[in-house]
């Protein structure tokens, strides 16, 4: 099967159980079964080639500018760790079937299962280290999931959130360490970085990316001091504690230090920190766990310490180190699997898992007591049991390591956490199934039906047969010992022994157990020592720092970030200006080139009265009314302005834009307060008006500086000269470059503004459903108003306008292509005359009179310019390709057809409804209660016999 | 000339920040658009000034002035109508909602909790 397909399965199967909770229990788990069914048999298709020393790949380029590419592959390595992940993983769900309650969301938790697999098994598929960081960071987040899944427990949320925490961040360190790595060896690809061992040694950036990557593997692997976040994962559903800390999760670590150890290990470097953070998690785990009383969190700590073990081959850096991990990982995901599901088991009929209150369940649960003892022994380094072949090899690799120049140290030290792992091996089997039986369990246990104590009871054959016959797996053990070790050394070893002769590691192996066994027989005042020994509670230091941290964002974001929108300018304009003055200041400037234009005194004029309307607004802002006036001026002067310096188009779109505007704010003016009240202090005012100052004097800066100066290349804009006729078929270049050069900007924007136009729609819907609606309609305005609402005079007027305004919007937007105009021009044109009928004539009598809604007219337009775009690929062409050709209809000159027109067809109209639509809701607003829509476009009208309106009265 | 606009661009950025740091909505709305009105000047004149030299194509006429950021600048001023009536529809709800038109949260004492 297509290796693409293993790794999928599992992501899309996760889909389904979600989605099948209706269908009933059986369902989920079916599924999930047979999904994971599918994946492991497609993985055992790949076995022969494997077998045959073949690396499997499959390649598909995703991003490859960055170096990133979904390219997965397959030798004896990514085999051994999915084989793990998939098979056990089979067992795992099998035994959540039954694990778990009636009241838990089976679906969910299937779900999430079945995204961690799928994750976990394209961390050792990928032979890109990027893709394996997507991976990898998948799998903090769904063990997120996992571990959290009882969402009512508080022990499991924050067991969750510190889970994600701590790998969280050793996942961001990886980025980094992975990043320098893929940067020397130049190719993010596994494969290529495998062979650059001595090219990656040699850098001097080899110390940082190691560190950065071992600090990602020893957080999710759970090394000291690290470690404390694995027990606080054990608050999750027992299955997923079998899963992630047997076979998966905290595997993925010892995984890619695997990966690695052709280029990264064999440096001083690495022998000293993966060493010592191993062999210090070993001996600190087995301490830890004889005296914890929960057998989950017994099983936590002895998982962190045999993860300990693994990572110390790992760093001895010889090839019989990596041989003998390789054969623990193996093992212990055997015997560690099945003791977790035993736990499980306990937890499960007994409903404690505190020791203490355990005790004699060998009468009771016979089946659960067999399966839980060879594992147990098996993990103490029994003899005949798989757990002793690669303890003993471990024992063997620590009398060959010297640390820190003592002998002594690592084989002592071996010894000492073999001694305490033996030990507490032996407390869990006798203070949980030895001993009397007892009247006082929760309640009384008895053993499961076979879908619980099966799988374990596969895995503990498994235990027993590597145990008893080694050659088994041997020819596999050594297959991924190869594929760990890659062309950086030979396996010296050819067998896989039970008896190895009197060697040091035997009788450090009898000293440790027989040692554990005289620990046991001093433990309750061994236990009472340990509690009276004052030591750190990992979970208490983890939750202060966190506090810590938190206190700090606090400070930082409550200072910048404390709700006074005012704060956020000044800092935004504070900002702004030092970044462009340390520019300026660290910056070189080239001699002005071009010469100045002399001042005309037209142009001074026209200057004098934008600064000075500018500044009135300033000073005289308070009185909003003449400030709108004033803006008003501003904005004049800017179109007047870019008539002067050659841009039309400009100064028609500013002028329309600027009436509409005008409108607008007018129509806001009408509910908010006509005078802005004086709050702010003296200083206050002086600090703003210095940032005001600092901020024009930069602009102006910048400004000035570029325009004495030509341009550093040359601008795109002579293609756009040359080619506007030629291939737009247009003389307005300016026109041609928005619905031509640059037609899908233009169609961006179109849509931009429809969109703005529907959110201030949608919001006046919003307003005037909730409570605001009733405070509008009993409003009293406090201006008087108008007596004459629509003056007859300005109704006849607009009505004569409105054909000659069409007719003006018709003709501007017809010859836009070849002189000043275009849709965006006429668009505007076209709403002025729309906006003058609702101002002379009332909402009422306009809205009755109005054929298409906006937002139809919005969507028609953002229709055509898309389907003009779209038409060109009938004619094998990219988007929005123009075409154009002339035309002559007798009496008429002749003129020219534009695809591009059709573009603008959709601008104009797209214009039309979004400004309407915007002018509209504004003005829905202001409809009041007591005053009726007339329905009459003139409240004055001879021919009628209306009674006079209320309004005239009101106002004078 | 080039003085001139400059220091127009100048003015309306001062004049458009100082009202943007005032209390009330409506004269930041009004600073948001003199800074509009800025930005868009600034834009255009990234083309160099020229006078009487409109890119629209004519027969034996050589001097046209930059149509690049012209183009830019139009459909810049349009959505700035669109994010003008945004905000001014924004300031108003708001307003309309507490009876408060003042941009900046109440001062309350920050109560530490992030749990």
């Amino acid at each position: 099967m297509s290796l693409f397909l293993i790794v999928a399965l599992p992501f899309l199967g996760a889909l389904l159980p979600g989605l099948m909770n209706s269908a009933g229990r059986q369902a989920c788990a079916g599924l999930t079964f047979t999904v994971s069914l599918a994946a492991f048999i497609g993985l055992l298709t790949n076995l022969p080639a494997v077998l045959a020393g073949d690396v499997v790949t499959a390649r598909v380029d995703w991003i490859p500018s960055l170096g990133m590419n979904f390219t997965l592959m397959l030798d004896g390595l990514g085999f051994f760790f999915a084989f793990l992940i998939l098979g056990i993983g089979l067992l795992i769900i099998a035994y959540a079937r039954s694990y778990l309650a009636r009241d838990d969301n089976m679906g969910e938790f299937f779900t999430y299962l079945l995204l961690f697999q799928g994750a976990m098994v394209g961390i050792v598929l990928s032979d890109n280290i990027l893709l394996l960081l997507v991976f990898w960071e998948l799998t903090s987040l769904s063990s997120f999931l996992l571990i959290g899944y009882w969402k009512h427990l508080p022990e499991g949320r924050q067991g969750a959130r510190m889970a994600l925490t701590v790998t969280g961040m050793g996942g961001l360190s990886m980025i980094g360490g992975m990043l320098i790595l893929g940067q020397i060896a130049g190719s993010y690809d596994l494969s290529v970085i495998l062979q650059n061992r001595d090219l990656i040694q040699a850098d001097p950036l080899y110390v940082p990316a190691l560190l950065l990557i071992l600090l990602g593997c020893f957080t999710k692997s759970a090394q000291f001091p690290f470690h404390f976040w694995l027990p606080h994962a054990m608050a999750a559903p027992t299955p997923v504690s079998a899963y992630l800390h047997s076979a998966t999760m905290v595997k993925a670590g010892i995984f890619l230090m695997a990966r690695m150890w052709p280029v990264l290990s064999g440096t001083p470097e690495w022998f000293v920190i993966v060493t010592t953070a191993g062999l210090l998690t070993m001996v600190i785990g087995a301490v830890i766990a004889l005296f914890k009383h929960d057998l989950k969190a017994l099983l936590a700590f002895s998982t962190v310490s045999h993860l300990g073990l693994i990572t110390m081959l790992l760093g001895t850096g010889t090839t019989f180190g990596a041989m003998a991990a390789v054969f623990h990982i193996l093992n212990h995901a055997t015997f560690k699997a099945a003791l977790f599901m035993s736990a499980g088991i306990v937890d499960h009929e007994a409903h404690t898992r505190d020791i203490r209150r355990l005790g004699g369940l060998r009468h009771l649960m016979p089946i659960t007591f067999v399966i839980a003892t060879i594992a147990a022994l098996s993990m103490a380094g029994i003899p005949f049991l798989n757990g002793f072949l690669s303890k003993e090899m471990m024992l063997e690799e620590a009398t060959h390591t010297t640390l820190f120049g003592a002998w002594w140290l690592v084989p002592a030290l071996a010894t000492f956490g073999s001694l305490f792992s033996a030990a507490y091996c032996f407390r869990l089997i006798g203070h949980t199934f030895l001993g009397p039986v007892r009247d006082d369990y929760p309640t009384k246990p008895h053993d499961p039906g076979a879908g619980m104590w099966l799988p374990p009871a596969i895995l503990v054959v498994l235990v027993v047969v590597i145990g008893v016959a080694p050659f088994l797996v041997q020819d596999f053990v050594f297959l991924v010992a190869k594929s760990v070790i890659g062309g950086v050394g030979e396996l010296e070893v050819k067998y896989i022994k039970i008896w190895h002769g009197l060697v040091p590691a035997l009788f450090m192996s009898i000293a440790a157990v027989v040692g554990g066994l005289l620990l046991m027989t001093v433990f309750n005042p061994a236990l009472r020592m340990w509690d009276a020994a004052p030591r750190p509670e990992a979970k208490t230091i983890f939750e202060a720092l966190i506090a810590a941290v938190v206190a700090l964002a606090e400070r930082v974001i409550h200072g910048l970030h404390n709700g006074a929108f005012s704060r956020y300018g000044a800092i935004m304009a504070v900002t702004v200006i030092g970044a462009g003055y340390y520019a300026w200041a660290t910056g070189s400037v080239a001699a002005a080139t071009r010469e100045m234009q002399p001042i005309t005194p037209m142009a001074a004029a026209g200057w004098l009265m934008l600064v000075a309307a500018t500044l009135g607004m300033v000073f005289l802002h308070r009185n909003r009314l003449l400030s709108l006036i004033l803006i008003g001026i501003t904005g004049l002067m800017v179109s007047v302005g870019f008539v002067f310096f050659s841009a039309p188009d400009l100064a028609m779109t500013q002028i329309t834009v600027e009436v509409v505007t005008i409108i607008l704010l007018l129509l806001a003016l009408n509910f908010l307060p006509n005078r802005t009240p004086l709050e702010s202090t003296v200083m206050r005012r002086t600090r703003d008006a210095a940032i005001a100052v600092a901020g024009g004097l930069a602009a102006m800066g910048m400004a000035w500086h570029f325009l004495v100066r030509e341009a550093v290349t040359s601008p795109i804009s002579q293609f756009h000269l040359a080619n506007s006729y030629k291939g737009g078929g247009g003389t307005n270049v300016v026109n041609v470059i928005l619905v031509d050069f640059r037609g899908f900007d233009t169609y961006g924007e179109i849509i931009v503004l429809g969109i703005a136009a529907l959110l201030i729609y949608a919001l006046t819907e919003t307003l005037l459903s909730g409570p605001v609606r009733a405070r509008l309609l009993n409003r009293t305005p406090d201006q008087p108003r108008a007596g004459d609402m629509h003056p007859t005079m300005m109704v006849v007027l607009t009505r004569v306008m409105m054909p000659v305004v069409l007719m003006v919007g018709f003709y501007i937007f017809l010859r836009g292509h070849n002189e000043p105009g275009g849709g965006f021009i006429a668009g505007l044109v076209v709403s002025i005359a729309v906006v003058m009928q609702y101002m002379a004539s009332g909402f009422g009598w306009t809205s009755a009179r109005l054929r298409y809604p906006y937002h139809g007219i919005i969507g028609a337009g953002v229709l055509i310019a898309g389907l003009t775009g779209i038409g060109s690929w009938f004619v094998s062409k990219p988007f929005l390709t123009s075409d154009f050709t002339y035309v002559r209809i007798p009496p008429f000159q002749e003129f020219e057809l534009a695809t591009a027109a059709l573009f603008d067809l959709g601008v104009f109209l797209a214009v039309v409804g979004a400004v309407m639509l915007s002018l509209e809701s504004f003005s829905r607003l202001a409809r009041r209660a007591h005053v009726k829509d007339p329905e009459h476009p003139m409240d004055i009208d001879p021919s009628r016999d209306d009674p006079q309106p209320v309004a005239v009265k009101e106002g004078v | 000339m080039e003085l001139l606009v400059a220091s127009a661009i100048g003015v309306l950025t001062g004049g458009g920040i100082y009202l943007m740091l005032r209390l009330r909505t409506f004269p930041v709305i009004l600073g948001i658009s003199l800074l509009t009105y800025a930005v868009n000047v600034f834009l255009f004149a990234s083309g160099r000034l020229s006078i009487g030299g409109p890119p629209i194509l004519r027969d034996g006429v050589e001097f046209y002035a930059d149509p690049l950021p012209q183009a830019l600048v139009l459909t810049a001023i349009v959505i700035s109508f669109g994010m003008t009536a945004v905000v001014v529809m924004i300031a108003l709800g708001a307003y309309l909602g507490a009876d408060d038109d003042s941009v900046d949260d109440p001062a309350e004492p920050s109560t530490g909790e992030v749990k």
